[in-house]
């Protein structure tokens, strides 16, 4: 059974739907990423399990109990926030030790809680600190561990790393995945960036206008991208206009000079998605125009013209000898790696 | 060269402040140190003011209980209507700062109106419902038969803290108001989440984070309250003296300008210390918040 269930959930604010028609079952111990542009619904739906908004439609079930009927601050998730929203008046330690008083966990007992909590985000020693004598990134880790130190049915984040820089990021990804692969907590975490709801998450829910557009392992949304919106928006991609043309006998899949056997179901005018590091130079295939060649260590960045409009290609720098700009090459890639969608002619 | 250069440059600041600086000294720090020095003259019924050194007025004002009784009674009041201002302001502050975009400007105009009339008007509008058998409230009060007098307002210590708690409040709303700014939009559905309650979420997390803006506010509420003038002047009349009333008597009426000078001399200071000394009390103290 689903531990966390959404149920056609909906948020409208006035005559705007925010967030329409959600659902999603969450397993156990799962971690589960939103992912999508700012304004796509996904802080909105993490709010209203929260409790902090209530849905206009639709449930929320948390083992099978109603959510919504509870209060916000009878429902014992954890939540940290963007700004972390810790308490500047309070020690490191009394920002943590505020949920277990709320509790009313004993005294001995809270202050040994708060210890553990600190230590595991790597803060021990920092108890008698404020807030705002703290970096970024240990405020970050004083919200995790008043976010964990309650033993929360669901951890929900809410972009909790988009005010770290760049390489303090990476480091917190990693360590919030193996804290959260430790203590098992199932985990929901809102972020914008691609890249960091691929590295931390079992699951990733695509969201665009309020609507999901993909639910699938970050391998799949990125190698089987369910819509253009989810290709595009996971990491960098190539559409091709392509065309099925049946009147060979197999039926054959053409975009410029590139061909293949047509996939079953697809009949006219598709759209070929391939990733640019899936794509190769070959002695046959779609013709192109090296305009770009940017060395980016251990890749090389190409940015072609190609019969079919532009497009990119990544090559891993394995030291062999690479097209120039301005060379002409041709441009191939497997059957399997690409993804084929039915495309509207105007 | 280079060292005329390092010169102007550094002669510049001076340069550039002197007008302000010019005024500052010539209307404030002149006139004050005359003040200083008038409080040590003295002063005989018909010989007029006589410029030697002398402590008798000073002397009078630390003697005299009468003296001691007026201090005590300004300081009270400021005390009192500071007071007023932080129990009814910061509660009003929150509630002003839940609200919605309209109604929020147009409940902050209700509060800044105040400050848009004239003090003497708004003094004179209390006096207007309250003042003796002719009052508005008092004649309605008695027409009602609720009661047989007219409430005690005018000439009464509580008549002067509710009407200096009146002109008084905006100050306090828009400090608190100024440290309610400064809270995480988020800190409330923080505390909520960890499982506190409203009533909790007040006394814990908001109370300690504004409390810096209502001692703030209290600071200039109090300083304001003790040298007001106008106020105490239309509601405690003659009666009712309060240091500043007492040092315009002396000095418009008794014509005794030496002992005017000491007593406005000796709340000046009396009021720095109080205001100095707090400020660096509140500022060692939340040092945390106010970061």
């Amino acid at each position: 059974m689903a531990f966390l269930e959404l149920d056609g959930v909906a948020k409208q604010f006035g005559a705007q739907t925010v967030v329409d028609d959600f659902s999603l079952s969450v397993g156990k111990g799962e971690f589960i990423s939103f992912l999508g542009p700012s304004g796509c619904g996904k802080t909105t739906t993490l709010q209203m399990i929260a409790g902090f908004l209530d849905p206009t439609r639709g449930a929320i079930r948390l083992e099978g109990k109603d959510l919504t009927a509870i209060h916000p601050a009878k429902r014992g998730l954890g939540i940290v926030f963007q700004s972390y929203a810790l308490f500047p008046h309070m020690t490191a330690a009394e920002n943590v030790a505020f949920g277990l008083e709320m509790r009313n966990v004993a005294r001995a007992d809270r202050a040994e809680r708060v210890r553990a909590a600190l230590a595991m985000v790597g803060l021990a020693g920092y108890e008698d600190r404020h807030p705002r004598r703290m970096s970024g990134g240990q405020q970050q880790r004083v919200a995790l561990a008043r976010a964990l130190v309650i033993k929360p049915s669901v951890l929900l984040l809410d972009e909790p790393l988009s005010n770290l820089d760049a390489k303090l990021r990476e480091e917190m990804q990693i360590e919030l995945r193996q804290i959260q692969r430790t203590i098992g907590t199932t985990t929901i975490l809102v972020t914008h960036d691609q890249n960091e709801a691929m590295s931390l998450s079992d699951r990733i829910v695509v969201m665009s206008q309020g609507k999901i557009e993909q639910i699938g392992t970050p391998q799949e949304t990125y190698e089987r991208p369910a819509s253009a919106f989810v290709s595009q928006f996971l990491g960098k991609t190539n559409d091709f206009a392509g065309m099925i043309d049946r009147t060979a006998t197999p039926a054959r899949l053409v975009a410029g000079s590139w061909s293949a056997p047509a996939p079953a179901g697809f009949n006219g005018a598709v759209t070929v998605s391939i990733r640019p590091e899936r794509i190769g130079f070959g002695d046959a295939g779609l013709s192109a125009k090296i305009v770009t060649r940017i060395f980016q260590g251990n890749h090389w960045l190409f940015q072609c013209d190609s019969e079919c409009g532009p497009a990119i290609v990544i090559r891993q720098n394995d030291g062999k000898a690479q097209p120039a700009e301005g060379d002409a090459v041709r441009l191939a890639w497997r059957p399997e790696d690409m993804s084929v969608r039915a495309r509207a002619v105007a | 060269m280079s060292m005329a250069a390092g010169e102007r440059s550094a002669r510049a600041p001076w340069a550039l402040t002197a007008p302000a600086l010019m005024l500052f000294v010539g209307v404030l720090l002149i006139p004050l140190a005359m003040t200083v020095m008038l409080s040590f003259h003295d002063w005989g019924q018909y010989k007029g003011i006589e410029p030697v050194f002398i402590l008798k007025n000073w002397h009078e004002i630390a003697t005299d209980p009468y003296y001691a009784e007026m201090f005590w009674r300004t300081f009270r009041i400021a005390i009192l209507t500071t007071l007023l201002t932080a129990l009814l302001g910061a509660p009003e502050a929150y509630i002003l700062n839940r609200m919605s975009g309209r109604w929020k400007s147009f409940f902050l105009l209700v509060i800044l109106g105040p400050l848009l009339i004239s003090v003497v008007a708004r003094t004179l509008g209390w006096a207007l419902l309250f003042g003796g058998n002719n009052g508005l409230v008092n004649k309605l009060l008695m027409s009602l038969g609720v009661m047989r007098s007219p409430i005690p307002f005018m000439f009464t210590e509580t008549g002067m803290v509710v009407a200096l708690a009146h002109v008084m409040m905006p100050f306090m709303v828009l400090s608190v108001w100024a440290a309610l700014q400064r809270l995480d939009p988020q800190i409330e559905n923080a505390a909520m989440s960890l499982g506190a309650g409203p009533a909790t979420i007040i006394r814990r997390i908001i109370m300690p984070q504004i409390l810096p803006g209502v001692l703030s506010g209290a600071i200039i509420v109090f300083s304001l309250s003790a040298s007001a003038f106008a106020t105490p002047a239309i509601i405690g009349g003659r009666r009712l003296k309060v240091a500043a009333t007492l040092a315009y008597d002396e000095f418009l009426n008794t014509l005794n300008w030496p002992l005017g000078a000491a007593v406005a001399t000796l709340l000046l200071v009396a009021l720095v210390l109080i205001v100095v000394g707090s400020n660096a009390l509140i500022e060692r103290r939340y040092a945390e918040v106010f970061r």
